[in-house]
């Protein structure tokens, strides 16, 4: 687009206004109005929603079953302390996941025939659990092992989530993993071999160094999705945020806890979304310009 | 081959015997000797594709050879059982694309190989990596990153990180054919002072000029083969081989000699 110099817009400049470089090509006056043109263009629209949504016959009784504020008032304190459940979870399992993950993705890119077997272990497990669906690998662990009655086995259900959710997200990060050591040019490796280093000293101060730092948005977006994953574990019995609600909602005969639930994770995950957007956009600027750091 | 050393620690800098290479079905190198004495430089020159940069692959062990021998001090390198690490210790190599690492510091790179294949003490390490980089007019881009550098800056702190393993014998791989013109002149001033300082090289090029000034002896690669050795004088003076006189004639013709 050419610099808008004012005077009436035409719509290839609407178009055009609307991508991300829009408002650093034109001038200050046309990027008012573009900010303008999408503050009134949101409001109404969702202004409309909001008003199909009221002015539905069914509104005042969903109201009254999901948006009631002494439920809401009564059970939010409860689902937020079964909150730290997740917490604890999620932290658990996430470092697990990033150690477990990174051994599975060093082991499928191991080269040469005598590393097959091993490779092929790597192999079935990435495929096994990213074939399962999450809640079955959750069931068939957290009732199955226990189940089995063998003697100093735990029978904590907390345990069986926290290694099923890290077997089934292992396997979804080794995969970021090796995508980023692959991503890494075979002239680096070379460049550490030629300098007399082992393989394991060229993977561990060359290579990795180089495709962590490229997938840890991946990674993060990963991250987002194990979060919300946590809920899965109340069906094996840990009593966290999910169960709690479903605790609440029992009680009251409302559904006002499921929302207040929701508005936790809103409030938890959208930071994270924010911040893997943003190293995004910032990775982008750096290849750019030319920058690999 | 009695000539290439009984043992470790005898014979000449590098011996090459009867090297074959093929990736695939692609033969590149088809029966390489070659000898290259101590404090001696020899280069490399040849159209691309001729095998030069498959060569001083071979020679680092970066390729595994499909048939021949590699004998280095009277150490054959390409026996089976010998310990890679420790022979590439011994043998540098400097790249065209320079292939420094891009998230360490301009000293890290140099101490990578002292600290983590010799096992030397970072303080020890840095010290000596310094002393190089105040050699080669590095000293005031010790911290700074490979992305800060100019590609000649770059290939030169290339040049200090295979020289801080104390090499034996070291490869460069058109070295300079990576770089803008007017950074070449600072490049080709850092291997005149190795050579004159006794390194012994093995130095692929297609700097015509360079080579004759800088070479005890040229060979002209083609098609995998060594076609014609000698002094710079035979070969760019009086290039006995068609073959060698057409390459020259064309390298002429550009202007690059």
């Amino acid at each position: 687009m050419s610099a808008y110099r004012g005077g009436p817009l035409d719509p290839g400049d609407l178009v055009s206004l609307r991508g991300p470089r829009g408002p650093r090509l034109v001038g200050e006056r046309t990027a008012l109005r573009s900010t303008l043109v999408a503050l009134v263009s949101t409001v109404v629209f969702f202004g409309l929603v909001g008003w199909i949504i009221v002015s539905s016959p069914g509104w005042p009784a969903v109201q009254r079953s999901f948006l009631n504020a002494e439920v809401f008032g009564k059970s939010f304190p409860a689902i937020v302390r079964s909150f730290w459940v997740n917490i604890q979870l999620f932290l658990i399992a996430e470092v697990l996941i990033l150690a477990l993950g990174l051994v599975i993705a060093v082991c499928r890119s191991l080269p040469g025939p005598v590393f097959f077997p091993i490779r092929f272990l790597a192999t079935v497990f990435v495929d096994v659990f990213r074939a399962l669906p999450g809640v079955l690998v959750i069931y068939i662990l957290g009732f199955g092992i226990p189940g089995l009655g063998l003697a100093g086995i735990p029978i904590d259900p907390f345990f069986y989530a926290v290694v099923a959710l890290t077997l089934i997200y292992s396997a979804y990060v080794s995969e970021v993993y090796r995508a980023g050591i692959e991503s890494v040019h075979p002239s680096q490796e070379a460049a550490a071999r030629s300098l007399g280093l082992s393989r394991f000293q060229a993977l561990r101060h060359v290579i990795l160094p180089q495709a962590i730092r490229r997938v840890i948005p991946p990674l993060l977006n990963d991250f987002i999705g194990l979060q919300k994953d946590t809920v899965l574990v109340s069906y094996i019995g840990v009593v966290e945020i999910f169960r709690q609600s479903y605790i609440k909602q029992a009680g009251n005969f409302n559904f006002t806890p499921y929302m207040a639930t929701a508005l936790v994770f809103i409030v938890v995950t959208i930071p994270l979304a924010r911040l893997t957007d943003w190293l995004i956009a910032r990775d982008k600027r750096r290849q750019a310009a030319g920058r690999v750091r | 081959m009695r000539e290439l050393g009984g043992g470790p620690g005898g014979g000449p800098a590098l011996g090459i015997e009867g090297l074959h290479k093929s990736f695939g079905k692609l033969e590149v190198l088809l029966g390489i000797d070659l000898v290259l004495h101590q404090h001696e430089v020899m280069c490399l020159i040849g159209a691309s594709g001729s095998g030069k940069s498959t060569l001083l692959r071979c020679v680092n062990l970066l390729e595994p050879i499909d048939a021949g021998r590699i004998v280095v001090e009277g150490e054959e390198i390409t026996a089976p059982g010998v310990d890679v690490n420790r022979i590439r210790r011994r043998i540098g190599i400097v790249f065209q694309a320079f292939n420094l690492f891009p998230h360490m510091s301009v000293l890290d790179n140099v101490t990578l190989g002292p600290r983590k294949a010799l096992r030397k003490p970072r303080a020890t390490a840095e010290a000596e990596a310094t002393a190089l980089l105040e050699r080669f007019g590095l000293a005031d881009k010790r911290l700074d990153f490979p992305d800060r550098l100019s590609g000649g800056q770059q290939q030169r702190v290339a040049i200090v990180r295979a020289l801080a393993m104390s090499p034996d014998l070291l490869l460069l791989d058109e070295v300079t054919s990576a770089l803008d013109p007017e950074l070449i002149a600072e490049v080709l001033a850092v291997i005149r002072e190795l050579a004159a300082g006794g390194m012994t090289m093995l130095i692929a090029t297609h700097e015509m000029g360079f080579a004759r000034d800088i070479a005890n002896r040229v060979c002209f690669l083609d098609a995998g083969r060594i076609l014609e050795e000698g002094t710079p004088a035979e070969i760019f003076g009086a290039p006995r081989e068609e073959r060698t006189r057409r390459f020259l004639q064309r390298i002429v013709e550009a202007g690059r000699l």
